[in-house]
């Protein structure tokens, strides 16, 4: 059995600031990390071969060469192999080329039974990838997982639904994207860390894969991003302090319009 | 800072700090308040190959060295000097295995000590034998194929949650320290009880027991060495823990400081941060100074101790001093920079000042190692006059 | 994603010649080695080399340097491609989401943006309704705004698969062309829609908080938030069609409905191969500890760490209670189990948009505020006057939660909060 974890190097956001006057983004020394909710997916990846016995899990991540940090982080967990996709061409790409891109390099790989994702990146929040990627590769696809269970050709799948779930079952191969709700990911062992540092990544550049270049990188992203420009700040931001007998009826004062819908 | 850590040493820090920080972080204050020992921890340190970092590889440890299990154990201390300790004190028991054991006591109970599938325990201290280790009035009556055990140890770290326990008993009366062995007791011996876990002011969430030995009878084949090497076991075991002690110490006291730092340069008062005022700025410096100097003494005598070399007592000995001595002073600091925030229990640094003072106590009292480094001293001195020099 | 900032002044040096491939370049004559650029990648991706800027293969073509050099240094030439025929493609789509014979509020909202736009374009507004047994519901769409419902009843559609959902609107898309559809983003929303985008090899945008008309024209500015809300970003779709977006609950505002207005209902034949699934529907099973929804909630009252224990969580109950609100938390409290995860705000919790948020006992780690900034009012109680929450915060107390909670649920109970 083939599982493939689609995983993808991100800024921390949390460390992503924009500068007010110049309206540029500020990166000072921002972390890339792994999208957190891909370890969720590569975690998932490694139960279900631990559960059928067999199998491998082989990780891929389209991006630059750096991407190969995140890579390795995913091979200390225990995953057998590791894939890149990277080239100057794939640069620029939104999530229509970064699928085109990542189900090509599936389909290099040949017969994969299960294809997991994390629900969306963090930096982006469109969580349209994999979605994208099962289409292009004409398989079905289940979203928002929650619960995955191998059952021989088949899995069945809880998609975590605003009000409860609904259960699916799904003929392989298919793709998956997955919520923090489906696992608790392990850490990784001194002894993977070891393997990962020696480990050969397979890189494939555009050259490797079956693609059209006109699909790839910024030319082939139908949107456009036109600006960037930092929030709105918050009006007001006035504190109480004092004794509690002072502050709760200021407080509730200006609560009240709010509670009732009076202000815009 | 760099330690100049060899790659696989920063692998390891980078992992103990991951496991620190995502795993220890949020249970350390409750655990200290609750007195619980860690097991979910050590599940965690045991699935990711930390317990055998210092257990050959033949074993199915890693292979480092004393310098690996300083590396580790300071970084786990950084967040929580208790926790770390079921890993730490887990070393000092293997150690006698590890040095003294013969081939078959290795096989049988090194793998599951590195696997992270039992944890370990040294039982010494009793009642009436502190600093006065020779004063132990446990004793191992030889019947037969067995050793009879019977008396009491007290204070021992793991006590009644480590399976393996090397355990220091009087084989022989009247004729001093050369009457004490050291055997392996395995728990659930018949025979082999425990006392009441202490209730501790710090390192709470590590257990400490008494451990009760009535007519408990252990194999021959138990026994680590020759009868009447137990002291020397000891000893030899402590020049190789020691430095893991000051480890830890270096380890909280770290931590400590980096909370320190932390809430200065947010703390305002008179319209600046605290940390603008030259009397923190000074007392943060030297805080500073001093556990990297800690640091410092202590990676030199875990990496001479890896080195091979046979003479460490004076070494260990300093550096379980130097950086104890470091941990009390740098966390009492710390909570005086927090001021009163310093002194409430949700704040972190007032725990660490509780764990900070039995490092100065424990693994030989700081007046004990006083003694041993004098008492080198006086040895290294005498031997180079008499050669001359 | 591809980024590029602009500034208020200033053209960009943008090269939109006629190139088969986009490239960037660094021309030395005007770099004067400032290294403003170095400081706006994101990426890595530029070294200061003897005093020159270098681009390095980290690049991603996002063009935040091109903007950050103050001389014009940098130079991003985009390539030119045919775009579709725009023209072709006219009208407004909201695709409606209903499940168990009831219509998704966020299909109201759409529509009630989808009216604004379409009245600005002077197109028209359709809305796609899928599933079985569901004739009954286009009037309601009407009655919100559409000027025209399209139709497709089919008990193979009974329940949402991915592959017949996507099809049919993909099938639709094809058939009639819109220039814009709209989608909530829910979580069938974001299955679908993103498969949808491409079948039909178009862009799509996810969690528009903003969409507009340009000015003098027809193109669609969909902004929305990135890095978890850190910044704003403005994405257009300029040379495919339809453009399409989708939006959260709560962002948008629904029409009142409007029961004198008529409209179009299209029933739509469909393929009956494309209506096929390979994925079994088994069965639906409904969460009954979650009686609210945190994230359709108009008032939230979330706990976190200062609470001390789940004992004390009854006090952010009773003033939720008190005004009608939910009850959210932080990841402390979950993480602790004082309370289930389906309350957790926050980055890898739920992200909520309600008109109040009252924080409580939460510090306001950034994990945290990335599930709640986008409230209209915050409030924080806290009594650590340091604490980052207060810098996001509408009003705040510093104070002792135990104390100003009660007080605060006796003062508003009763008034007329609703």
């Amino acid at each position: 059995m083939r599982i493939v974890v689609l995983i993808k190097q991100v800024p921390d956001t949390t460390e992503v600031r924009i500068d007010r006057e110049t309206n540029t983004l500020i990166r000072e020394g921002v972390p890339s990390i792994v999208n957190p909710f891909d370890m969720y997916a590569l975690e998932e990846g490694l139960r279900m071969r631990e559960a059928a016995g067999e199998g491998t899990v082989t990780v891929m991540s389209m991006g630059p060469p750096q991407v190969e940090v995140a890579l390795r982080e995913a091979l200390s967990l225990g995953v057998d192999d590791a894939v890149l996709l990277s080239d100057r061409a794939f640069a620029g790409s939104d999530t229509w080329s970064t699928s085109y891109t990542l189900a090509a390099g599936i389909r290099r790989l040949g017969e994969v039974d299960v294809i997991l994702c994390g629900k969306q990146a963090i930096d982006g929040d469109t969580a349209q990838v994999g979605p994208g990627v099962a289409r292009l590769l004409g398989i079905p696809q289940v979203a928002y997982v929650k619960a995955l269970t191998l059952e021989g050709a088949t899995c069945t799948a809880e998609r975590m639904m605003e009000d409860g779930h609904d259960v699916l079952r799904v003929p392989l191969p298919a793709l998956f994207t997955v919520v923090k709700d489906i696992n608790e990911p392990r850490l990784p062992s001194l002894k993977g860390k070891m393997k990962a540092k020696k480990a050969q990544i397979t890189v494939w550049g555009a050259a490797d894969l079956d693609v059209d270049p006109v699909e790839l990188g910024l030319d082939g992203s139908p949107t456009r991003v036109m600006k960037i420009f930092a929030p709105e700040l918050k009006a007001g931001g006035v504190v109480f302090e004092g004794e509690t007998s002072e502050t709760v009826p200021r407080l509730v004062e200006e609560l009240l319009p709010v509670l009732r819908g009076e202000t815009q | 800072m760099s330690c100049f850590l060899t790659e696989e040493q920063q692998m390891l820090k980078d992992l103990c700090a991951q496991i620190a920080r995502e795993k220890i972080l949020p249970v350390r204050e409750e655990l200290d308040e609750s007195g619980e020992f860690p097991w979910e921890i050590v599940r965690v340190f045991a699935e990711s190959d930390i317990c055998g970092v210092y257990i050959p590889e033949e074993y199915g440890g890693f292979g480092g060295g004393a310098m690996e299990m300083c590396v580790a154990t300071e970084e786990l201390s950084r967040v929580c000097g208790g926790i770390s300790l079921s890993f730490a004190a887990t070393a000092l028991g293997t150690y006698p295995i590890l040095l003294f054991g013969s081939e078959e006591q290795k096989k049988k109970y090194l793998p599951p000590i590195a696997a992270g599938e039992k944890l370990a325990a040294f039982a010494l201290t009793e009642a009436n034998a502190g600093s006065d280790a020779g004063a132990i009035e446990t004793t191992a009556v030889l019947d037969g194929d067995e050793y009879i055990l019977n008396g009491t140890k007290q204070w021992i770290t793991n006590g009644g949650e480590a399976e393996t326990y090397t355990v220091v008993a009087r084989t022989k009366k009247g004729v001093g320290i050369r009457g004490i062995s050291c055997l392996i007791v395995e728990k659930d011996t018949p025979g082999f009880t425990f006392g009441k876990k202490e209730n501790k002011m710090g390192i709470r969430a590590s257990a400490t027991r008494e451990l009760i030995f009535q007519d408990c009878r252990v194999p021959k084949a138990n026994l680590l060495g020759r009868e009447g090497m137990g002291f020397m076991v000891a000893m030899k075991t402590f020049d190789h823990s020691r430095p893991g002690v000051a480890a830890q110490a270096v380890g909280i006291a770290q931590g400590a400081l980096d909370e320190a730092v932390k809430y200065a340069r947010h703390r305002e008062q008179f319209g600046q941060p605290v940390a603008s005022f030259q009397g923190l700025q000074f007392m943060l410096a030297d805080m500073a100074t001093q556990v990297e100097a800690a640091r410092a003494i202590v990676h030199q005598a875990a990496r001479i101790v890896d080195s091979g070399e046979k003479n460490l007592a004076k070494i260990s000995a300093m550096a379980k001093l130097f950086a104890s001595d470091v941990a009390m002073s740098v966390t009492t600091d710390a909570v005086q920079v927090l001021g009163g925030y310093g002194y409430m229990k949700e704040y972190p640094v007032e725990k660490m000042m509780r764990d900070a003072k039995i490092t100065q106590i424990y693994e030989g009292t700081n007046q004990i190692q006083r003694a041993v480094i004098a008492s080198q001293l006086i040895k290294e001195s005498a031997a180079k006059e008499k050669r001359g020099e | 994603m591809t980024c590029s900032a602009s500034r208020a002044a200033g053209p960009r040096s943008t090269d939109s010649g006629e190139y088969r491939v986009s490239s960037i370049e660094v021309v030395q004559d005007r770099c004067v080695g400032c290294g403003l650029c170095v400081s706006a990648c994101l990426y890595d991706a530029i070294e200061m080399v003897d005093g020159l800027a270098v681009i390095n293969d980290n690049c991603t073509l996002c063009g935040a340097c091109v903007d950050a050099c103050k001389f014009d240094a940098i130079v991003l030439r985009q390539a030119q491609h045919d775009a579709v025929s725009l023209d072709e493609y006219r009208g407004v789509w909201v695709v409606a989401e209903q499940r168990n014979g009831e219509l998704n509020d966020v299909s109201f909202e759409l529509l009630g943006k989808g009216r604004e736009l379409a009245d600005e374009l002077e197109t028209e507004l359709s809305a796609v309704l899928l599933g079985s047994s569901i004739a009954g519901m286009a009037d309601e769409l009407i009655h919100r705004g559409a000027d025209r419902v399209h139709v497709v009843d089919d008990p193979a559609l009974l329940n949402f698969l991915d592959e017949p959902y996507a099809n049919v609107v993909a099938e639709l898309i094809t058939r009639h062309k819109p220039e814009i559809v709209l989608t909530g983003a829910t979580v069938l929303g974001r299955s679908l829609i993103p498969r949808v985008a491409v079948q039909v090899k178009t862009g799509l945008t996810a969690d528009c908080t903003g969409l507009a008309i340009e000015d003098g024209g027809r193109q669609l500015l969909q902004t929305r938030p990135a890095f978890g809300g850190n910044i704003m970003a403005t994405i257009i779709c300029p040379n495919h069609r339809p453009q399409m977006s989708t939006v959260r609950h709560k962002v948008m505002s629904a029409l009142d409905a409007d029961t004198s207005r008529t409209g179009e209902v299209v029933d739509e034949t469909i393929d009956p191969g494309l209506l096929t699934s390979r994925v079994e529907f088994v069965e639906f099973v409904k969460d009954l500890t979650q009686t609210v929804n945190i994230a359709d909630a108009d008032v939230i009252v979330s706990g976190g760490r200062g609470l001390g224990g789940p004992e004390n969580f009854h006090l952010i109950e009773e003033l939720a209670g008190a005004i009608g609100g939910a009850v959210g938390a932080s990841r402390a409290a979950v993480d602790a189990g004082w309370i289930q995860y389906s309350h957790q705000v926050g980055q890898t919790g739920k992200t909520v948009q309600p008109k109040l948020y009252i924080a409580c006992g939460i510090s306001g780690a950034v994990q945290h505020l990335a599930g709640m900034q986008s409230a209209k009012v915050i409030v924080a109680i806290n009594k650590d006057p340091d604490a980052p929450i207060f810098k996001v915060a509408t009003f705040g107390i510093v104070g002792d939660v135990f104390e100003v909670l009660p007080a605060l649920t006796r003062a508003l109970k009763g008034s007329a909060a609703e």
